[in-house]
């Protein structure tokens, strides 16, 4: 209840600090229709060469499309600020203004950055998903839904997970920040689902890091390709992450040293 | 003339030491930056795979080749961003350029020319893995070598020039966000980045033809794998040409005009 509390009081804290700055509304608009512009124009030279790429079509291909930007989205709206936040502080020493609160020292820190407008591309991410279900005429029933949903709420904590780990790194080595880049990098790759990869890229897309999790596995929800044997394990593994980031993290807090000394 | 050579090696010197002491940094850099063209080379190998073989005359051996070199390319394409201009004239940074003695330029390309030998060493590892993975298919002749070698460094001043001429933009608007943003999607669609131009189709090699960013990604690679006639090598050496001297020109023109709009706060 209280990490409740905490979130909701760090968002109002969050909206009202970005309101002030309204025009990066249209900025971050501007931004995420250009994206979209050219994820588009990827998807259609493809399908102006062939029907169906590794037995998925054109919708949904437009599905896993969807998925991906409002993942990134949600990334870019709370994980990955809180996480540059994290790193910025074990570099200057100042986590010793967050240990000191009577607060769980792992929900401060993963609730303290609201990114407000990147809400654009999780906006832009449910219309492009519309879109493809249109396009499949598929009947997406309370089933579909339920099971998109857990899957994407699995998703995004995996990834949470995935970044904690990271960050954590940050208690031993002091500069992390290039790992920002290498995860952009890596995050790109679930633009497309994750069967066409090779083997070896594929597992490290899945269990490395789980972008097969976080995006190919909900849009399968939605285009009725899920079993339910995937998302047990989906759920699982959300599990299992979810218990090695707190203990990694836990690890890793007994190596901080602090500022003040 | 002798003075400006010992001011290039100098600077491109200090470059070099400078940069090779960042090599952990450089490398997460380089390989965050290879997980683009693995994308692209894994989704067209499938579609040539799909569709009997080949797409648009590239084999699934020529599209690895293609985003094999792409990766050299695209690291050879990095110069100045027209964003850091904001930073230097906020932090009241370019007093202390202009005080130089020479054009800032000179300074610029000499250390960013500097960089590209540290960058180079330090891709040919990566070019060698990507290799062993992706079987690429690729003749080259010295000729072709030659050619690719220049169209190389050609495509970098283009590239150099053009960026450097769009930043002088920041000394009257600070709102350029959202125009640097549209140039680079124009740039990222029509230069060859995102695919080989020639699988866009006819209208839009057309549009490619006459704008800058082709010259500086896609022709260079399309040099070393040996796609053109000679008389099209030496057409792209010209397209080049021009294209820096035009950056040139811009830069000659604005920037005496930028500088006199520039008023430092501060030390």
């Amino acid at each position: 209840m209280d990490l409740f509390r905490l979130f909701s009081t760090f968002t109002r804290i969050g909206v009202m600090n970005e309101l002030q700055y309204r025009v990066n509304f249209v900025l971050q608009a501007f931004q995420s229709l250009l994206a979209l512009i050219s994820g588009l124009v990827g998807l259609a030279l493809v399908f102006s060469y062939t029907d169906e790429l590794s037995g998925w079509t054109r919708p949904e291909l437009l599905a896993v499309m969807g998925v991906h930007i409002l993942m990134g989205g949600l990334i870019r709206t709370t994980i990955q600020p809180n996480m540059e936040r994290l790193m910025d502080d074990v570099q200057q020493g100042t986590l010793d203004y967050v240990l000191t609160k009577p607060a769980d020292a792992q929900a401060l820190v993963s609730v303290r950055e609201v990114q407000f407008w990147q809400l654009v591309d999780v906006l832009m991410g449910l219309v492009v998903l519309s879109v493809a279900a249109a396009e499949m005429k598929a009947e997406v029933g309370l089933w579909q839904v339920l099971g998109f949903l857990t899957a994407l709420v699995c998703g995004a904590l995996m990834i949470y997970s995935f970044w904690l780990m990271l960050t954590t790194g940050a208690f031993w080595v002091v500069r992390m920040e290039h790992i920002l880049e290498l995860f952009q990098g890596m995050y790109a790759a679930g633009r497309w689902p994750v069967s066409i990869y090779p083997d070896w890229l594929r597992l490290g897309l899945t269990f490395l890091v789980p972008v097969a999790f976080a995006v190919t596995v909900p849009a399968q929800a939605l285009t009725s390709r899920l079993t339910l044997d995937t998302l047990l394990g989906s759920a699982a593994l959300t599990f299992g992450l979810l218990v090695a980031g707190r203990w990694i993290w836990k690890t890793g807090l007994r190596h901080y040293a602090g500022a003040s000394a | 003339m002798r003075a400006l050579l010992d001011l290039y090696l100098g600077q491109a010197r200090i470059s070099i030491l400078e940069q090779s002491q960042y090599r952990v940094a450089n490398y997460f850099w380089m390989v965050g930056m290879v997980a683009e063209p693995v994308i692209y080379l894994v989704v067209w190998q499938t579609v040539a795979r799909s569709h009997g073989g080949s797409v648009a005359g590239f084999g699934p051996g020529d599209i690895a080749a293609y985003y094999i070199v792409w990766t050299l390319v695209r690291n050879m394409n990095i110069v100045l961003t027209p964003y850091a201009w904001e930073h230097e004239i906020r932090q009241g940074r370019l007093s202390v350029r202009l005080l130089r003695p020479l054009h800032p330029l000179h300074y610029d390309l000499a250390y960013f020319a500097g960089w590209k030998f540290v960058v180079i060493a330090m891709w040919l590892p990566i070019a060698a893995i990507l290799t062993l993975i992706f079987q690429p298919t690729i003749t080259v002749t010295p000729q072709s070598v030659a050619a690719f070698v220049v169209a190389l460094w050609g495509g970098f001043l283009v590239r150099f020039m053009l960026q450097w001429a769009l930043g002088l933009i920041t000394f009257w608007t600070t709102r350029v966000g959202a125009f640097f943003q549209l140039y680079f999607t124009v740039e990222l669609l029509l230069s060859g980045r995102l695919v080989p131009l020639s699988f866009m189709p006819e209208w839009a090699q057309q549009i490619a033809a006459v704008l800058p960013f082709k010259w500086a990604f896609g022709y260079p690679i399309e040099v070393i794998l040996g796609r053109y006639s000679p008389e099209q090598v030496l057409f792209g050496f010209a397209m080049q040409t021009f294209w820096v001297l035009l950056g040139l020109t811009i830069i000659g023109v604005v920037w005496p005009a930028a500088v006199r709009r520039y008023s430092a706060v501060g030390n």
